[in-house]
C-alpha cells in the first residue's frame, strides 16, 4: 500500500478518536467555527501593519507576507509531528515506531495530523488570494510557476526547520525554545522583503537556511527589480536543505538511547 | 536464527547529589556516571526455540530486547536476525518480528481494536486472506471475539494485554520478543496468556524471547534460560542447572541473584 493511501488511513484513525469524545469534539468546532471567523478580523488588523519601505510598496509587501503566511502554515499542519516529537521520545512512543515496518519520518508525521491548525491555513489562503489580486504583477508562465516554486521551496524550508528541531530531541529534550528564533522568527521577520534588513542578513539568510531564496529573490523575479532570468529556479534550490536536515535526522535516530525498562 | 556477539551499550547518565544547591552547581559541573547496560553479551538462539530471559530490574534485559529488535544500536558487536542486522535493515527486519511490550501499548487507545488491527493490517501490508485468517485463530484462542469492538483505554488490563499479543502476530512473525508480558495479571490471564505463548510456538514455530520476573512463566514455557546481570550474561542453560530450583524456583533465582552479587 501506497504511503498517501496509508496517510489517509491514519487520518480516518483519528477523525475516529476525536469522535469518540462527544464534547471535546463540539467544542473543538466551535473553535474552528470562532478561529475561522477571527480570520477575517485578523486580516484587517494586518493590512494595517504594512507600509511601504525600501522600493516596495504596499502591495509587494502584502504579497511577500502572503507567500510566508502560506507556506508557513502549509509545513505546520503536515509537519506537526516534529513540533510535538520532544513527548514522542520522553513517553518512548518512539520505541513503537522504530518497530514498525515504515519510514520513522512518515510515523511521526501520520500519527499527529493537525486538524485545528486548519484555521490557520485557511487564514493564509485567504490573505494570498487576496495579495495576488491586490498585486500589481503583471502574470506570465514564468511568474505563475515562480509562486508555485515559492510555496513548494517555502513549505519544504519550514519544514526542514522544524525536522531539525525534532532531530534535536535526540539529544536533549529542553531547552529547545531557541529553535523559535528560526520558525516564528522567520516568520514575523518575512513579512518583509529580507534585503531590508541588511547585506549581512540576506546573506546568511541565502547561504545558512535559505530564506531568502523562497522570499528575497523570486519575488524580485515577479515584481521585475533587478532580478536574474534564474531567479525562479531559486526557492527549488531551496529544497536541498531538506538534505542536511535529513541527515542530522539519520544521526539523532543512531543517537536514540530510548527511556526506562 | 539470532546470533549475537560481544554486544557492548553504554549509557552516560548524569549524577547530582540532593538539594537545590547542588541542582544549580550541576548546571555548570555535571558529573556522568557511565552505566554497562550491555557487557560483552553473545548468545544464539535456534529458529523454533522458547527461550526465557531473566536478571534483576535494571540488568540489560530491555536494552537487549531493544537491540534486537533494531531500536538501539549498540557501541559496538554485532548482531544478526535472520541474515540481518537489525539497526542497517530496519524496515525488512521489523517485518518478520512481533514485540510487546508489557507496560506500554501498541494499540491506538481511542478506537475499538478492530480498527487498530486494521491499522496494522495496512502498515505490515498484511495480504488480506492472511489477515483475515490470522485474526480469526487469534480471536479464538485468545478469546477476543467480545473485545474487539471496545476502545482499547476501556479495557482491562488481562484484556488489552490479550489484545496487544494478537496486534503482534497478526503479521505472522517468525520471532516474538515479549517484555514482561505478564506484568500485573491476575492468575487467569496469566494463565491464558502462557498457553497461548506454548501453543503459538508449537502449532506455527515461532521463536519466542521473553523477559519476565515471574519465575512460573519460566517454569511453564521455556527450557533455556539466559541470566543476565549488571550487562553480562551469568548463566545459559536450561532450569535444571539453577541449584535448589526443584524446590522452590523464586528462592533458588533469589539465591543466584547473590552469589553473582547483583
Amino acid at each position: 500500500m501506497g504511503y498517501l493511501r496509508l496517510y489517509k488511513k491514519y487520518l480516518k484513525i483519528q477523525l475516529q478518536s476525536m469522535m469518540q469524545y462527544k464534547s471535546s469534539l463540539l467544542l473543538n468546532t466551535i473553535g474552528q467555527f470562532l478561529v475561522s471567523f477571527n480570520v477575517f478580523l485578523g486580516i484587517y488588523f494586518m493590512m494595517q501593519r504594512f507600509h511601504r519601505i525600501d522600493g516596495f510598496s504596499y502591495e509587494e509587501v502584502l504579497l511577500c507576507f502572503a507567500v510566508i503566511l502560506l507556506e508557513f502554515s502549509l509545513a505546520e499542519c503536515f509537519a506537526r509531528g516534529f513540533d510535538t516529537f520532544s513527548s514522542v521520545i520522553s513517553n518512548s512512543e518512539f520505541d513503537r515506531i522504530l518497530v514498525r515496518p515504515r519510514n520513522e519520518i512518515f510515523q511521526v508525521l501520520a500519527n499527529k495530523i493537525e486538524l485545528t491548525r486548519v484555521g490557520r491555513m485557511l487564514q493564509a489562503v485567504v490573505l494570498f488570494i487576496y495579495g495576488i489580486s491586490r498585486s500589481n504583477v503583471i502574470w506570465t508562465k514564468w511568474r505563475v510557476l515562480t509562486v508555485i516554486f515559492m510555496i513548494i521551496g517555502g513549505t519544504a524550508v519550514f519544514s526542514g526547520l522544524f525536522l531539525i528541531y525534532a532531530s534535536l530531541c535526540f539529544f536533549t529534550i529542553e531547552g529547545l525554545e531557541f529553535m523559535n528564533v528560526l520558525t516564528d522568527g522567520a516568520r514575523e521577520y518575512g513579512r518583509y522583503p529580507i534585503s531590508i534588513y541588511g547585506k549581512r542578513v540576506l546573506q546568511f539568510c541565502t547561504f545558512v537556511v535559505p530564506y531568502s531564496l523562497i522570499q528575497y529573490y523570486p519575488l524580485c523575479f515577479l515584481l521585475d527589480k533587478n532580478s536574474k532570468t534564474w531567479y525562479p529556479l531559486l526557492p527549488l534550490a531551496a529544497c536541498l536543505f531538506l538534505l542536511p536536515c535529513y541527515g542530522l535526522w539519520r544521526l539523532g535516530v543512531r543517537h536514540y538511547k530510548s527511556v526506562g525498562s | 536464527m539470532i546470533e549475537v556477539q560481544h554486544l557492548h551499550k553504554t549509557f552516560r547518565v548524569a549524577r547530582r547529589d540532593a538539594g537545590f544547591a547542588q541542582a544549580c552547581r550541576s548546571l555548570f559541573r555535571r558529573e556522568y556516571e557511565e552505566i554497562r547496560a550491555l557487557d560483552d553479551i553473545s548468545f544464539t538462539i535456534q529458529e523454533g526455540e522458547m527461550v526465557g530471559y531473566i536478571g534483576p530490574n535494571g540488568a540489560g534485559k530491555s536494552s537487549t530486547i531493544k537491540v534486537l529488535s533494531g531500536i538501539l544500536v549498540p557501541d559496538s558487536g554485532t548482531c544478526i536476525i535472520n541474515g540481518r542486522v537489525p539497526w542497517k535493515e530496519r524496515v525488512r527486519h521489523v517485518k518478520e518480528i512481533g514485540v510487546v511490550f508489557g507496560q506500554r501499548t501498541q494499540l491506538w487507545w481511542d478506537v475499538p481494536v478492530i480498527d487498530s488491527f486494521e491499522l496494522l493490517r495496512d502498515i505490515y501490508e498484511i495480504p488480506e486472506e492472511i489477515y483475515r485468517e490470522n485474526r480469526e485463530e487469534l480471536t479464538e484462542l485468545l478469546n477476543l471475539a467480545e473485545l474487539l469492538r471496545t476502545p482499547a483505554r476501556q479495557l482491562s488490563l488481562g484484556q488489552r494485554m490479550r489484545c496487544e499479543i494478537a496486534a503482534s502476530l497478526l503479521h505472522s512473525p517468525k520471532i516474538l520478543f515479549l517484555d514482561e508480558p505478564t506484568i500485573g495479571l491476575d492468575a487467569v490471564s496469566k494463565l491464558a496468556v502462557r498457553d497461548f505463548i506454548r501453543k503459538q510456538n508449537e502449532k506455527h514455530g515461532t521463536t519466542v524471547i521473553l523477559t519476565t520476573h515471574d519465575m512460573q512463566d519460566i517454569e511453564a514455557l521455556t527450557d533455556r534460560i539466559i541470566l543476565i546481570g549488571k550487562g553480562k550474561i551469568l548463566l545459559d542453560g536450561s532450569l535444571t542447572d539453577i541449584p535448589g530450583a526443584e524446590e522452590n524456583l523464586d528462592l533458588a533465582v533469589a539465591n543466584l541473584y547473590h552469589q553473582y552479587g547483583i
